[in-house]
């Protein structure tokens, strides 16, 4: 009798426990959806106007000067310039929710086609130096954390300090003088295209990724470290060094997964800067990403493309903000609570 | 009171840019838009110490007056930032949940949602490029930087006993907002201003590299990095020399960032 009420009794405070959890998660990603949205909403109409402030009638800019007035007009109305303000960003913001980017005035495809295949080497790209960044990163703050003010810390810190005073397009300029001039190991630039096979495609990506991966994983290395240093400091490491634990075992056991917290945020933060990034980057190496396609929007008065292809990348860091958070509130509860 | 050693070297190395760069107002070893065709892409030599660029230019010459495009971009970027969003910030934290600390915080998350360099490249195509614009393009994302940092800064100082006095004495919130709680901020708006100074060298250097900063004959480190990209097997010096001074000048102004920080900050400079 007495054992089985203390089983319900535990069985009834779990499923609080549980429900509470519940509501609190739900009640988290209701108001982060709602802020998503709300973001998206102003980001779209922010740069929808800023693309309307242009001077110039792409229809008359890309028909020349001796163009006949019912010809500028005819254009007009195939690149669906007619219309007021508040419906043509409607008819943008709609056609891009089905996937309908609308068509470019130079190349006369539709952008979603043209974007679909930039993506193919500015996310592999963004992606893989996001890989290289943290491979390096982590082990090295780790590393100088467990040496802090010795030899080792103070180097990792000096070399940092000066990555992150490297401009990636300079650094990636150096790249290029030592690897595929000097060494002749890479081409200086240009892709071949992932149908060359999956070899040639990354290794044509894998200077431009580095020249992204290394001023990136300087800042953060230092995060990696002031983290671990941080956590050092709690006393549950206390506890974990006076039972016994050797600073090897407190360190990777211990110290190594908390300190992840802060990192995370900072790697979420990094996409955002990997993917602008990669726009200046794509300019030295010559790779057909999503970055050439702005530039050549930008002088061709491509309006409709540097607009979508903007879009699509605010798009993707507020995304990507987004699941930051929500991977931070499945790691700690506490954050759930306070939101 | 011992100055850290990083403020040291950083304030010198940034002192020698800054110097180049006014002393280039009044002389530079020649003229830094004069081309001479013979005397294209020669390494450093003693006529041109860091060699002269595709034209002929003198390299130093033009990494002379370059500095001085690159500190005022940066300089009066920051300017904005501070001008703009202190206000914005002090207004914040004063009203606390009010209408004001909701627009900032919301704007806030706003321009941090942008990819920075995406929307100062959308901003110099609208706009047309140039040092100007270039400046606007990275001032808008100091402001929101700023306004974090003050009202973040000031919150905690509105429960301090000595705001609670100024309240008493009957000062307006206006008042003890730029009396008592920005003079207690200032360091910290210090520290933050010497990092987007050396982000705004590193933005001025990315946007006139793709080419939508100052525009020629004014010369810039971004766009002479830029120029010598095609030429870089013929002349490496024509990469490396504007590259480094980026990179010293940025390194510079983040030593005196962490400088001033554990000169100002006594508690952080205990806690290492």
């Amino acid at each position: 009798m007495f054992v089985s009420t203390r089983a319900t009794k535990r069985a009834g405070w779990r499923l609080l426990l549980a429900s509470t959890n519940l509501v609190a998660m739900a009640h988290f990603l209701l108001s982060r959806l709602v802020s998503l949205g709300l973001s998206l909403a102003v980001a779209s109409a922010v740069i929808f106007c800023a693309i309307e402030v242009i001077p110039g009638d792409p229809a008359a800019f890309m028909l020349g000067l001796n163009a006949e007035p019912e010809a500028v007009a005819a254009l007009r109305h195939e690149l669906g310039l007619e219309g007021g303000l508040l419906e043509r960003y409607l008819a943008w913001i709609g056609g891009m929710l089905t996937g309908d980017f609308g068509v470019s005035y130079t190349y006369r495809v539709p952008v979603t086609e043209l974007v679909v295949a930039r993506l193919w080497v500015s996310l592999p790209l963004t992606l893989y130096a996001m890989m290289i960044s943290t491979a390096i990163a982590i082990p090295v703050g780790l590393w100088a954390a467990a040496r802090r003010g010795r030899a080792g810390d103070v180097a990792v810190m000096g070399v940092t300090q000066l990555g992150i005073a490297v401009p990636n397009f300079w650094f990636a300029m150096l790249l290029v003088l030592a690897f595929a001039i000097g060494l002749g190991w890479f081409s200086a630039g240009g892709f071949p295209g992932w149908e060359a096979g999956l070899f040639a495609g990354i290794k044509a990506l894998t200077l431009p990724a580095l020249a992204l991966a290394l001023p990136q994983a300087s800042i953060l290395a230092r995060v990696m470290r002031s983290s671990v240093l941080e956590t050092l400091g709690q006393d549950y490491i206390r506890t974990a060094r006076a039972k016994g634990l050797s600073e090897r075992q407190t360190v990777l056991r211990h110290a190594f997964r908390n300190a992840l917290i802060p990192v995370m945020t900072i790697l979420g933060l990094q996409f955002s800067f990997l993917l602008a990034g990669a726009i200046i980057i794509e300019n030295v190496f010559f790779l057909p990403g999503l970055g050439r396609l702005i530039f050549q929007g930008i002088t061709q008065r491509d309006l409709i493309v540097v607009e979508s292809v903007t879009m699509l990348l605010v798009l993707s860091v507020i995304v990507v903000t987004f699941a930051v958070d929500l991977a931070y509130a499945l790691v700690d509860p506490r954050l759930r609570r306070r939101a | 009171m011992k100055w850290p050693l990083s403020l040291c070297v950083g304030f010198l190395l940034f002192a020698f840019f800054a110097m180049a760069a006014l002393l280039s107002f009044v002389w530079t070893p020649h003229d830094h838009a004069a081309m001479a065709i013979d005397a294209r892409m020669q390494g450093p030599g003693p006529n041109h110490w860091l060699g002269t660029d595709h034209f002929g230019r003198d390299i130093l010459s033009m990494v002379m007056v370059g500095a001085r495009t690159s500190i005022a971009v940066a300089v009066i970027a920051v300017g904005i930032g501070i001008l703009a969003g202190v206000p914005l910030g002090l207004l914040a934290a004063a009203n606390r949940g009010g209408l004001v600390d909701e627009i900032v915080m919301r704007g806030n998350d706003l321009v941090f949602a942008f990819p920075s360099l995406v929307i100062a490249i959308l901003i110099t195509a609208v706009f047309g490029p140039s040092a100007v614009n270039a400046i606007i393009a990275i001032g808008i994302f100091n402001i929101p930087v700023f306004a974090r940092v003050a009202r973040g800064a000031a919150l905690p100082l509105w429960t301090l006993d000595y705001v609670l006095a100024a309240r008493v004495a009957g000062k307006g919130k206006l008042r003890i907002s730029f009396e008592h709680v920005l003079t207690n901020i200032a360091n910290i708006l210090i520290v933050q201003g010497t990092i987007q100074f050396s982000l705004g060298v590193l933005a001025e250097a990315a946007l006139s590299y793709v080419g939508l900063g100052a525009q020629p004959p004014t010369p810039s480190w971004g766009r002479m990095l830029a120029d010598s990209q095609t030429m870089i097997a013929l002349a490496p010096h024509m990469a490396i020399f504007p590259g480094l001074a980026i990179v010293f000048t940025v390194l510079g102004l983040n030593l005196v960032g962490d400088g001033l920080r554990d000169l100002l900050d006594p508690k952080l400079r205990r806690a290492r």
